[in-house]
């Protein structure tokens, strides 16, 4: 692969490009579902391909090809030189990198078991006997599986000499029941929604699960929510659970920190941010409680944003986003870590595959943990509602107002959970939302969450990103407003 | 833009353009190799896609191109049948070694599952009706005929004091469909897009189309016009969340009922999913709301045929307000005593099936009108981050975002700051006072379908944010 490396940055050199690098990539992903007792989703897929991204004439350009032979390289790094002189016809500044060294090396993400070593069988049948469990439940109308292991190889190579390479195994499962009675469609999943857990790890992650023990406890719910109480509306204390919790810091800091969006890179897609330069050091963003860090090292924990180095090969770096309640960092890269202050990159340039441009993305953006104990915070609750299971989420493109529903409410009254709640939601301000924060649970319930589907950029890209949280609580929420209806 | 202009370009800059894509005769040979490798490895049946794709896409953001990229790929799936199951394996590589390794990897998945019981054999031969969507001059627009429009775009918008972001994207892509009883069929098209942004200071405002056909819109238009609704977008003014007279540009209106179109699946209806549980046969929208999915509609895209190789049926689906007919993979439609309509994905898939081109028909209004006739109301240019709240009522929230005006007595008055919305789709297609004509409209949220712009009464906004 160095090979190919080597000779795509030498055809761009001679093209005339000032930098380039250059990503081999081979991707190889398994797929399992199963619906209502049948296998649904069995496919398995590989692609291998290369990407290049070169400055010329002061503008970036970036091609990708899946034909690796030599020629098929040199004419792939000849057309991203000259798609990078046709982007200098339409530029205004020259673009100018933060300086970074040059690294020789190779890593691997930890794994105790090789998901692609477990044998198929071994895999179904555990969807296959929870999908039964969840089918046992009376009033269940729907069950559905799924796994998802992908295991990624990048060779990163650039012209100031970096050659990196990273090997990447990532696990994902779970399993939601659905049940329709009346006019009402209710649903719950475990360990979270849209595909449960994700994480920088093999197999072990589905083994700790622990599905059949979950598989009829979520179905039970899912048929029960039909008799619950509606969620009220109302203004008032609200306590989340840590993996809606995640969602919510993705949506209300994780993407308002991206520097691309601040510098209006994103303004015709995935928007905007209300976190413009000024406020950096200046913003009180939540309650002095609060601490958030966007850390891609693998001592955070095996998150989806965890890696070595990222795909401008700068190291993983822990970046402190909120201290004590203050905005303290944005996400940037090498073009744009100097329009904040920064003398380096914070290392968050990450593509989805060898044919993407790495864009400014989230890694680990992650809250971390507080003092209580989760029975001490319930019990310390005189009035609140418990949210659990993200079922929808939207934030306006300046990331200042937005909406989420869960799969299920607990009303929380004089310290006890004392009864189920359907269709709960809430709303709020970021900011505002944020500074309401009073309690934050300790490390023993914090888990680092895996969003698997973040989508951004032109042409779209998805990508994984950790969200790490514990179960917290929030006063002077509006709550019930996504079923409101005056 | 001339055509005689762009030509010249092309042929002076062949490096940047897209690469050729392969002959037919080429993805036949492709398709006969795996279907004769197959034959040696034990499978009873196989299907084989090939898909290709050349795009390259111009970005530019603050007035200027800040991205610009193209790709070339080409993917083989392959799925076996053995024993009463199938699987599906997909590999990039198309040498002899990897598409056998591919070969015995789909075998591998399909025989290490029980029998599927609805699993039907291949199809046979096929007959498809031909259309026409590749357009030389979308494939031939180079890089540097784009990065030209986008700097005359930028130049309007630097002229005015604002700002300019988007995409110009050009690119060809094709299918080809075989299995071991002899189907064969194969689609190519070309695509193109031009996206953009304008910024005036906090206010904001857009313009997007998408065609197969590069000259069926200007770049240049299209920038002039956010630039004008950007301007009348400053000063935006906060008014109280309610019930609102709206009337929705036909982006608007697409990215929201393109959240419908799952909900037309007879396996969404089998698997109690469907907001149209119970409710097919009878009036469930308004009489001014008839839906067809038409896959051979001028304004439409894509392949002639479903991920089974079946060719696409026109289907109606709403008549005057009352659903009537669903779409069918042949799966769905043997376990429904029904014909296959030719919406199946690519097997095995847990979904079945939908329709993927819907086509609204249209009414004799227009924007312009709609804005006469309201009292009071609000001009919405383009909506944002719809999720679905309520599967069953189909209540979807999302904000409106680019531009979001006052109406009152029949004139657009000034700008209003943008509200989140909860508002159920069955309510709102039963409020629809008028329909613009019905048009190739493009957002972010859905497909590109054929939708008109609607006025509709009592949208109801929620909440109101902070610009």
């Amino acid at each position: 692969m160095w090979d190919l490396c080597t000779n795509a940055l030498d055809t761009a050199k001679l093209r005339g490009a000032s930098y380039g690098d250059v990503r081999v990539m081979h991707l190889r992903q398994r797929d399992l579902t199963t619906k209502n007792g049948q296998v649904g989703t069995l496919s398995q897929s590989e692609s291998i391909g290369l990407g290049i991204r070169v400055l010329a004439n002061g503008a970036w350009g970036f091609a990708s090809t899946d034909r690796l032979t030599r020629e098929g390289v040199a004419a792939c790094a000849a057309q991203a030189v000259s798609i990078a002189k046709a982007s200098a016809l339409a530029k205004r500044e020259e673009v100018i990198l933060a300086p970074e060294q040059s690294y020789v090396d190779s890593w691997q993400s930890p794994f105790r078991k090789d998901p692609f070593e477990i044998p198929l069988e071994t895999q179904l049948a555990l969807l296959l006997a929870a999908d039964a469990e969840m089918r046992r439940i009376k009033g269940v109308t729907l069950t559905e599986t799924d796994m998802q292991f992908r295991k990624i190889d990048s060779w990163f190579a650039s012209s100031i000499g970096s050659r990196i390479h990273q090997r990447k195994v990532i696990s994902g499962c779970g399993i939601a029941a659905t049940s329709f009675q009346g006019e009402e469609i209710q649903k719950r999943s475990y360990p979270n929604s849209f595909g449960g857990q994700h994480a920088l790890q093999g197999y072990e992650l589905v083994q700790s699960l622990d599905l059949m023990k979950n598989a009829p406890i979520v179905a039970e719910e899912a048929a029960a929510l039909h008799s619950a109480s509606q969620c009220p509306e109302k203004i008032g204390t609200l306590i989340l659970g840590a993996s809606q919790l995640g969602l919510q810091i993705h949506e209300s800091i994780g993407h308002p920190i991206e520097l691309d969006r601040v510098l209006g890179q994103e303004a015709n897609f995935a928007g905007t941010s209300f976190l413009t330069l000024d406020q950096l050091n200046q913003l009180k963003y939540a309650s002095s409680i609060v601490n958030v860090v966007a850390d891609a090292r693998l001592d955070h924990g095996q998150g989806l944003g965890t890696f070595a180095y990222d795909d401008e090969g700068v190291p993983a770096q822990c970046t402190d986003i909120i201290k004590d309640g203050q905005f303290r960092g944005y996400l940037s890269n090498r073009e744009t870590a100097h329009l904040v202050g920064l003398d380096r990159s914070s290392g968050t340039m990450r593509t989805e595959s060898w044919n993407r441009l790495p864009i400014i993305r989230m890694t680990n953006v992650s809250l971390l943990p507080g003092t209580w104990d989760y029975d001490d915070l319930i019990a310390d609750t005189h009035d609140g509602i418990l949210m659990e299971t993200n079922r929808s989420w939207s934030i306006d493109d300046r990331r200042y107002q937005f909406q989420f529903s869960t799969e299920i409410g607990w009303e929380v009254k004089g310290g006890k959970k004392v009864r189920m709640l359907k269709n709960p939601s809430y709303s709020g301000i970021t900011t505002e939302f944020w500074n309401s924060c009073d309690a934050i649970c300790k490390f023993d319930h914090w888990t680092l969450w895996g969003t698997p589907n973040c989508g951004k950029g032109q042409p779209m890209q998805t990508m994984g990103t950790g969200h790490g949280a514990s179960p917290s609580r929030f006063r002077n929420v509006r709550i019930g407003t996504a079923f409101s209806n005056q | 833009m001339k055509p005689a202009a762009k030509s010249k370009v092309a042929a002076a800059s062949a490096s940047a353009s897209s690469p050729e894509l392969l002959r037919e005769r080429e993805l036949r040979r492709i398709i006969g190799s795996v279907l004769r490798l197959a034959k040696s490895t034990g499978a009873e049946e196989t299907e084989v896609h090939v898909d290709e794709v050349a795009d390259a896409l111009s970005r530019f953001a603050n007035n200027a191109i800040h991205q610009n990229v193209a790709e070339h790929g080409l993917t083989v799936s392959i799925r076996t049948v053995a024993d009463g199951r199938t699987a599906r394996a997909t590999t990039n590589r198309i040498d002899e070694d990897s598409l056998r390794a591919t070969i015995e990897a789909s075998l591998s998945l399909a025989r290490s599952q029980p029998k599927n019981p609805r699993l039907l054999p291949v199809p046979a031969k096929q007959h498809y009706s031909r259309v026409n969507r590749f357009i030389k001059p979308t494939a031939a627009l180079s890089a540097e005929e784009r990065a030209r429009a986008v700097r005359r775009a930028c130049d309007l918008a630097v002229k005015n004091g604002q700002v300019a972001a988007g995409i110009y994207s050009n690119g060809q892509s094709q299918s080809a469909l075989g299995n071991s009883r002899g189907l064969f069929a194969a689609y190519r098209e070309t695509h193109s897009e031009f996206s953009i942004t304008i910024q005036e200071g906090p206010a904001a405002s857009w313009a997007k189309a998408n065609s197969a056909d590069v000259r069926a819109y200007d770049p240049q238009k299209l920038a002039a016009r956010a630039c004008e609704k950007a301007h009348l977008a400053v000063n935006a003014r906060e008014l109280a969340p309610g019930r609102y007279t709206v009337i929705l540009e036909p982006s608007a209106v697409l990215d929201l009922v393109g959240f419908l179109f799952y909900d037309f699946a007879a396996t969404a209806l089998e698997d109690k999913r469907s907001c149209l549980i119970d409710r097919t046969g009878r009036q469930l929208f308004g009489q001014n709301i008839t839906i067809t999915d038409d896959g051979y509609h001028p304004l439409q895209q894509g392949a002639p045929f479903d991920g089974e190789g079946l060719p696409r049926q026109r289907v109606l689906l709403v008549d005057r307000g009352i659903p009537k007919n669903l779409v069918y993979s042949r799966a769905a439609a043997k376990a429904a005593g029904k014909q296959p309509t030719g919406h199946g994905f690519a097997l095995p898939n847990e979904y079945g099936e939908a329709p993927m081109n819907l086509v609204f028909t249209g009414g004799d209004s227009s924007v312009e009108k709609m804005v006469a006739s309201t009292e009071r109301g609000l001009l919405v240019t383009r909506l944002w981050y719809i999720r679905e709240v309520d599967p069953y009522e189909k209540v979807m929230t999302g904000m409106t975002r680019d531009g979001l005006f006052l109406v009152e007595n029949g004139k657009v008055t000034g700008a209003v700051r943008n509200f989140r919305f909860n508002q159920s789709l069955i309510e709102m297609l039963n409020n629809v006072e008028l329909l613009g004509p019905a048009v190739r409209a493009t957002g972010e949220e859905a497909f590109e379908m054929v939708v008109p712009a609607m006025k509709v009464h009592n949208f109801h906004f929620s909440e109101v944010t902070k610009f």
